[in-house]
Order: C-alpha cells, then structure tokens, then sequence
C-alpha cells in the first residue's frame, strides 16, 4: 500500500494489511488480544476506528463506484477527531429549529474548519445553512 | 334449522366474515388523499436540466423552488457525469434492462446515479410483480443471503434477552436487533442482547434501537455494532416533523462511521401518509425521494419495504406490488437492503407468506428487517411477519424451495443447552460487575421458557436499576469481555473480542456487510454477480443438507420400527393361519375379505391407528349381523385396493367381496363390475372408525343378499389429509407392493382372534 489509492483487491483490510489497521493509540489488530483485555492494557480508544482505516475505506468505496459512500467515509475520518460532545452538539444544531438563525450554523462550521480542520464537515454545515434559510427551518419547535 | 332459511345474506359471507383476512381494513384508492401506490394526483414528470454543471430543475421543479429534499438529491447524489446520458433513456427501456439478465447490474447501479426519483419511480412502476421480483433477485448487492432477528421480550427480562439472543444466533440470523418497552432499559438490553449473541459463535452483528444520542453512547461503550434507525421522510413536513433534516441525517450517517459501527437508514412506504404530509404524492414517489436521499448521504444501506407503514400500504390496490418496488429501488440505488417483511401487514398468514416469498426464493442482504424470533407478544417493535410461533414455517418455506433464507434449523437439546450457556453467561456478568443477582429458579424458568408469560425473572423495575447501574458506571464492553473471561467463558469472550475488533478496520462499514465464519463479506468481496441461470447464489450441497434438515421426518426405517412396536400386540390378537391356496365359494350368504399382502405381516395398524385385528374383527361382526360369513384370502398378486376387492369378489359365492389394504383403505366390489366401479369405498382411512368398518362389512352382507343398502359415508372435516398421511403411506405402500408376485394366486386364512382380546 504506497501512495496509489486503494482498491476492491484491498479488501477486507483487517485480512490483506493487519499490521497496518490500527487503532487510535498505534496499537495493531494482533495485539488486540484477551491477555491485554485481562491486563487492562486494552481501552476503548484502541477499539476506535482511525481516521486512515476510514480514508482507506473511502477509497475502496469509490473504487467500487460508491462515491456518496465514499464522501460519508471521508466524513467520518473528520469526524474521528471531533469530540463525542461536539458531535452531539452538531447534530442538535443540524435538527429542525435548534439553530436560531443561519450565524449560528456558519459559526459551529468554523469552528470544525479551525479547531478540527474538517473541512468537509464544515461545508456539509454551510450547505444545511443556506438550504434551512431558504424554507424557513429557523423556526422554534419547541 | 328453519329459522337459517329465512337469512336475508348467503350465508358464506359469514363464513368468510369469520377469516382473520376481514380484520384486515382495506381503503379506495384516492390519489388527491395520498392512497395511491403508483399514481398521485400530483406527481411530479421526469425531468432534468443541467446549466453550468449544476442542477438547473429537476421533476419539474426549478432550482430555487426546491424544497431541503430536492435540494440535497441534486447536490448528493445526482452524478452530473451520467445524469444526461441516463436521463435520456426511455423509461420503458430501463424497465426492460432491469429485467435482461444480459445487462449487468453495475451498467444499471451506474445509470442510477443519473436519475432523478420521478424518473426511478416511473421506470419500475412499469414492472409487474413477478419482474419486480426478478429484478430485485438480480440487482440486491450482496451474493449470500442473509436474515435479521427481533430479540426482545414483554419485561426487558435481560436473561431471557441473553437466551433469545443465542438461540437467534444458532438459527443463523447474521443481525439481532433490541429495543425496549421501557426507554430507560435501554442499556441493560444492550448488555444481555450483547453477551446472548456471542454464545455459540462469532460474529452476529447487533444493534439497539434507542434514541438517536443514546444509541451512539451505547455503540461506542461497544455493546452495539451497527444502527438502523436514522429514518428519512419523503415530504419536508415529515421530516420536520420528524424531527430532522437530510443534513441532520447525514451528520450522524458519518457519526455512525467514525465510531465504526455499521449504519443503514431506514425509510417505508406511506410513513408520509402516516404523518399526515403526502403532498398527495404516491408512495413510490415518496420513497424514490427518501431512497435517493440515502444513497447521497453516503448509507451504505437501507431498511425499506413499508417497514411501520407497510400495515397502511397494503391498504391501498397495489399497495404489496409497491413495496417490492421500493426494494427494487433501494438495490437499483445499489444500497444494502433488509427488506422489510417487518411489521405484519396483515392478519391473513396467507397474505404474509405470499409477500415474503420473492425475498425467500430470490434472496435478499436481510430478507427481514426484523424476523421476530421471539414470540408476538413480547415484540416490543409490534409482531413481525414472521415470528416465534411460525419460525418453523419459514424453515420449510427454505426447504420447500430449496431457498436460502438464512435460517438453519436447530434441535430440541442444543437449543436448551445454549439458552442456559447464555443465562449463565449473563447471569456471571451481572453478579461480577455488581449489577444484579440472578436466581437459580429466575435461571431455570428462563432456561425453558417459551415467551416472558412462563418465565419468573426480573421485574421491570430491577432492569432500570441495572441499566442505570451499567450507564453511570460507565461499564464497557472491555469490563464484560473480562468478566466472561474471568468466569470461565472463554469462548464467549473471545467472540465477543473478535466482534468488537472489527470495527478497528471498518471493514464492515461498506456496503451490505456481514460476519460470516469470521470473515467480513459485502458488496465489495461477495458481490451479486447474476447473469442467468447458473450464477448468483446457489445453494450448495451442504446448504442444501442444512435446509432440508428439519424436525420431524419420516423414512422407511422409521415405518418399520413403529410398525415392529404394534407387532407383538397384534401376535397376542389375531392369528393369521395359511391354509394353502384360496378355492371359489359355493355359499352364497359369505363376503370375501382379501387383504392385502403386507396385511398382519408387515404392516400392523391402519393410517388411523386401529389394530388390523380390530378393523378384522368390526369387518366380520358387521357382516355376520348383516346375516352373512366371513371369509378371508390375502391376496398376493396386488396391493391396489380396487383389485384386492374384485378379485375377493371374483371368489365370493355371493359375488360380493372386501378388499382391505393394510392402510386401512377399503373397498365393498361385486365380480362383474370394472375394478374402479366397485359398490363402496373407503379412501379416507386416516378417519375411518371401527364402526364404519362394522358398518361396511354389514353393507356387503346387504349386497350379498340383492339388498341395496345406504352407503355408508365417512364424514371429513377438511384436513389436509395428504400432508398429515401421505409420506407415510407412500412408504407403507412401497413395503406393500414389494411383496407383490406377478400371477401368486390367493391363500385361504384362517383368522383366531385371541380370547377376550379385543385387538387393542
């Protein structure tokens, strides 16, 4: 796996390329074992997928035609480096109503450009902004 | 009786008022209302115009009237570098193309990407059922078929969850699904759904339908793998109203992925109707919108097929032939689709089976999204199509077709053993993580229950404590992989290991993924790969063994022995004396009897269980109260009933004989007549008493006299008489005609029934 992007041929991961799927600490899939679990050496965050394994992901995906899922995975990897409660923030905001106003959309966009640099996030969040304005989704709900 | 005759109705309308078909409500197609299938009143025309790369109007609607669905279809997931080309097809030409076997699915997945939903809906309305059908068997994503299982249960009993769950996974459910009567259980669920579905083997995936946050919070404590519940909406006022947005959808659609849990979204048709914002659009329009929706948020998948609103569907004329199409566009969209066949549309079990079947016989990547695999009443989503009670049917169905529906079947004694392998499993986890302390009597009565009515468990009140417990404990997946481990459930834990890993590599987010004998397949290294007979998924022979393996079946063997048990019975009756070869009689008062050759040798009991002495012994009381004697022959040249009797009668000096196949299948012939002509038969041996028989023998003695006596009429009450009897009396038959010699002449018998015996 050089710099050419991946293809169908290298999927599953975890079967052609094991030492290179890692989780969010640098620990490889064969060290993932029940001696680290009865250790306490293994935590949550080496369970969580990277935003390369998703990357890698993506490419597969367009590789098979599946650019929309492709673009979802690129998004993701984003996101692997965005805060749980961030995400949830986000999410809220997205919902009908919850944001105010567009600022309040284009604000939270900047910050994932800045603080993250999701930069794909930020623009799906810019693209929700524009659209709620338009039909008038800034109304309160509750 | 009299009063009947003065009925202002016919009264099979009360018969048919009886069918549980009639608590089915059906509605009048009204297009202007939302009750139409294929045909609102204000449907949009195909359409599509293109200025400066961008999409300028789309079904007729321009750009800056688009609503948030138009507007995120054109910017997600219309391909500008096809969208022309595909656009230009007739849509009859795609109709057609989608049933050619000749045109590869990824030359129409791709053309898809080009087209606008107006256009998709009106391409396959063109379609009848069978070519929906067909083309759903060719354009589904995924080559092997797969199922999903509803686990949960009326209590949140997390025992009886833990035991569900295993028993799910030893049917061959590749996905379980939970969820919970009370919201607050919600953990507790996770936690016993999670340690049930790793009792037995690796890699079932699960999941836990909650509220959208908390589902996330437990999927990344690690209980869970994959998600199905972000729903999308064909009108903007029910997604609002649904409390969303494509965008907001899109959000968790990669929040799902970057926690690497497994995530489709769900949409079925007439959920808009439901909500009361159709638009007065038809539902295949509708779902062509939420479908295209999916496929550009980037789901790999969906669960569609009327899904909550298929009961409102089925309503509507077309409204089944619908949603297959839906289906149809969910794999044309090329996205992984658990097909429905969820929620029970009807009360009719025919209206069910008939709805399932193309899923059944052409596969699909999870024929249910949602196979109640517990009883009706503890579904807490609603009753399945299919649930406890009638899994055994969908096995069948599996065997009958020699179809692949993902199930296998299971066995008395393993299916105990496993429920109790994860009530102990759970049982240790809950009592080492400080949660809860299970019984000994709440174990057993799970163990060996059928539903949560039988069970003494948990009461709703002590799951909450445990779910709290395991919420604001912050227990993970990581402490019950140790726990298990710890308590001796070591092939549990490394399933449970192994299932967690995979959300590592991510390798199961792609399209139509699944575990199966530890290894990811999808869309991407198992793909459908149909082009005609004799490619796509086949069942192989050891898939075939494994279908045809259910409970219950009968062999030649299993004939024999039951025979052998009425054997010794039968010697301590009647004994059968040969006394050489039969000659003609000269008394015209006597009834032949010719019994077959397996009669008293082989064969011991009729289909209705009745020892042969008995059925001898009513044939000759009869026939001696009808003032005439018995004699008996055992024909050797047949077995066939008509000629059992002609050829008694042919030796009868009445002219009158019986012939009685060893079955039980009787027949009253006289010597002139042709052998299917005779004067009384008894077909229906399955529900032939003795009396009838003392009755028969009676008759023959009337015919014997020139009398012409009433038939006797042995009354049915309808059974399907050849599905309870006929294997076995094929078999019988075959032990029958075997013994058959071409041109062997008649014996004499002489018949001693045992004193006092009575033959039974």
């Amino acid at each position: 796996m050089g710099d050419k992007p991946l293809s169908v041929k290298d999927y599953p991961l975890a079967e052609t390329c094991p030492e290179r799927v890692t989780g969010h600490r640098g620990k490889a899939l064969d060290a993932l074992t029940i001696e680290a679990v009865l250790s306490g050496e293994l935590q949550m965050e080496d369970l969580r997928i990277t935003a390369e394994a998703l990357r890698r992901q993506a490419e597969i995906a367009r590789d098979a035609g599946r650019a929309a899922l492709g673009r979802n995975f690129e998004r993701a990897a984003e996101m692997t480096k965005v805060p749980q409660a961030v995400v949830m923030e986000v999410y809220e905001l997205l919902r009908p109503g919850r944001a105010p106003s567009k600022d309040a959309l284009l604000q939270a966009a900047q910050g994932l450009r800045e603080e993250y640099g999701a930069e794909a996030l930020a623009g799906l969040v810019e693209e929700a902004a524009e659209v709620y304005e338009k039909r008038g989704l800034f109304r309160t709900r509750y | 009786m009299s009063n009947s005759y003065d009925a202002n109705r016919w009264k099979r309308f009360d018969d048919w008022d009886a069918r549980p078909l009639r608590h089915d409500q059906f509605a009048v197609e009204d297009p202007e209302n939302g009750f139409s299938a294929f045909a609102g009143a204000a449907d949009p025309k195909p359409g599509l115009t293109v200025g400066n790369g961008r999409v300028a109007s789309m079904d007729g609607i321009p750009a800056a009237e688009f609503d948030m669905i138009d507007a995120f279809i054109a910017a997600h997931h219309l391909d500008m570098d096809v969208a022309e080309e595909a656009m230009a097809i007739p849509s009859e030409r795609l109709a057609r193309m989608l049933v050619d076997m000749n045109v590869p699915r990824e030359e129409l997945v791709r053309l898809a990407r080009g087209l606008t939903p107006a256009k998709l809906a009106e391409a396959v309305a063109q379609l009848n059922a069978m070519e929906i059908a067909f083309a759903y068997s060719k354009m589904r994503a995924r080559k092997t078929p797969g199922n999903q299982a509803h686990v949960t249960n009326a209590k949140d009993d997390p025992l009886q969850l833990a035991a569900d769950a295993a028993v799910a996974v030893a049917l061959g459910f590749d996905e379980i699904e939970t969820t919970m009567r009370v919201a607050r259980n919600s953990w507790s669920n996770a936690l016993a759904c999670c340690v049930g579905s790793v009792v037995g083997r690796a890699g079932t995936l699960f999941q836990c339908s909650s509220e959208e946050a908390e589902e996330l919070e437990i999927g990344m404590a690690g209980f869970t793998s994959y998600a199905e519940t972000v729903s999308v909406y064909g009108t903007e006022s029910a997604f609002v109203d649904g409390d969303d947005t494509p965008w907001s959808k899109a959000w968790l659609a990669a929040a799902y992925a970057s926690r690497g849990i497994k995530m489709r979204c769900t949409s079925g048709a007439a959920s808009e109707l439901l909500m009361g914002y159709h638009e007065a659009k038809s539902l295949l329009y509708l779902e062509a919108r939420c479908l295209c929706l999916q496929r550009g948020m980037g789901s790999q998948g969906t669960q569609n097929g009327g899904i909550d609103g298929a009961p409102l569907a089925s309503s509507i004329p077309g409204g089944v032939r619908e949603i297959w199409a839906e289906n149809l566009l969910a794999v044309w969209l090329d996205l992984e689709c658990a097909s429905g066949n969820d929620a029970r549309h009807s009360e009719s079990e025919m209206r069910v089976a008939a709805k399932v079947l193309p899923f059944l016989i052409g596969g699909s990547d999870l024929i249910c999204s949602g196979f109640g695999s517990i009883l009706k009443y503890d579904n807490s989503f609603n009753p399945s199509s299919f649930n406890g009670e009638e899994l055994e049917e969908f096995l069948v169905l599996q065997r009958d077709f020699e179809a692949d529906g993902g199930l296998t079947p299971i066995e008395d004694a393993s299916a105990l053993g496993l429920r109790r392998r994860a009530v102990d499993a759970l049982s240790h986890v809950l009592k080492d993580l400080g949660l809860a302390e299970p019984t000994e009597v709440m174990k057993r009565s799970v163990a060996v229950a059928s539903g949560s009515n039988d069970t003494e468990s948990f009461a709703p009140r002590d799951v909450a404590v445990i779910s709290d417990r395991i919420s604001s404990r912050g227990i993970t997946v990581i402490d019950v992989i140790r726990s298990l481990y710890g308590g001796g459930f070591r092939e549990e834990a490394e399933n449970l290991l192994f299932l967690v890993k995979l959300r590592v590599s991510g390798d199961y987010l792609q399209t139509s993924a699944i575990i199966r004998d530890g290894h990811v397949i999808s869309a991407i290294n198992d793909p459908n790969d149909y082009t005609g007979p004799g490619t796509g998924y086949r069942v192989s022979e050891a898939r075939r063994a494994e279908l045809a393996a259910i409970r219950n079946v009968l062999d030649r063997e299993e004939v024999l022995r039951r025979e052998a048990a009425s054997e010794a019975g039968e010697a301590r009756a009647v004994e059968y004396r040969t006394m050489g070869p039969a000659e003609r009689g000269a008394d015209p008062g006597e009834v032949v009897v010719g019994v077959s050759p397996g009669f008293g040798t082989k064969i011991f009991r009729t289909l209705a269980g009745h020892p042969l002495s008995a059925v001898l012994r009513a044939l000759r009381d009869g026939i001696e109260a009808g003032g005439g004697r018995m004699r008996v022959l055992r024909i050797r040249h047949t077995a066939d009933t008509s000629f059992l009797g002609l050829s008694a009668a042919r030796l009868s000096g009445s002219g009158i004989g019986i012939g009685i196949q060893s079955k039980g299948t009787a027949v009253i012939h006289q010597k002139d007549r042709l052998p299917h002509n005779n004067l009384e038969l008894f077909s229906n041996a399955p529900v032939t008493t003795l009396a009838h028989y003392r009755a028969l023998g009676e008759n023959a003695a009337g015919y014997a006299k020139g009398d012409m006596p009433a038939p006797v009429v042995v009354p049915t009450q309808g059974e399907a008489l050849g599905a309870r009897f006929h294997a076995r009396v094929a078999l019988t038959y075959a032990i029958e005609t075997k013994m058959c010699e071409n041109n062997a002449s008649p014996e004499a018998l002489e018949i001693h029934f045992a004193e006092g015996a009575d033959g039974g």
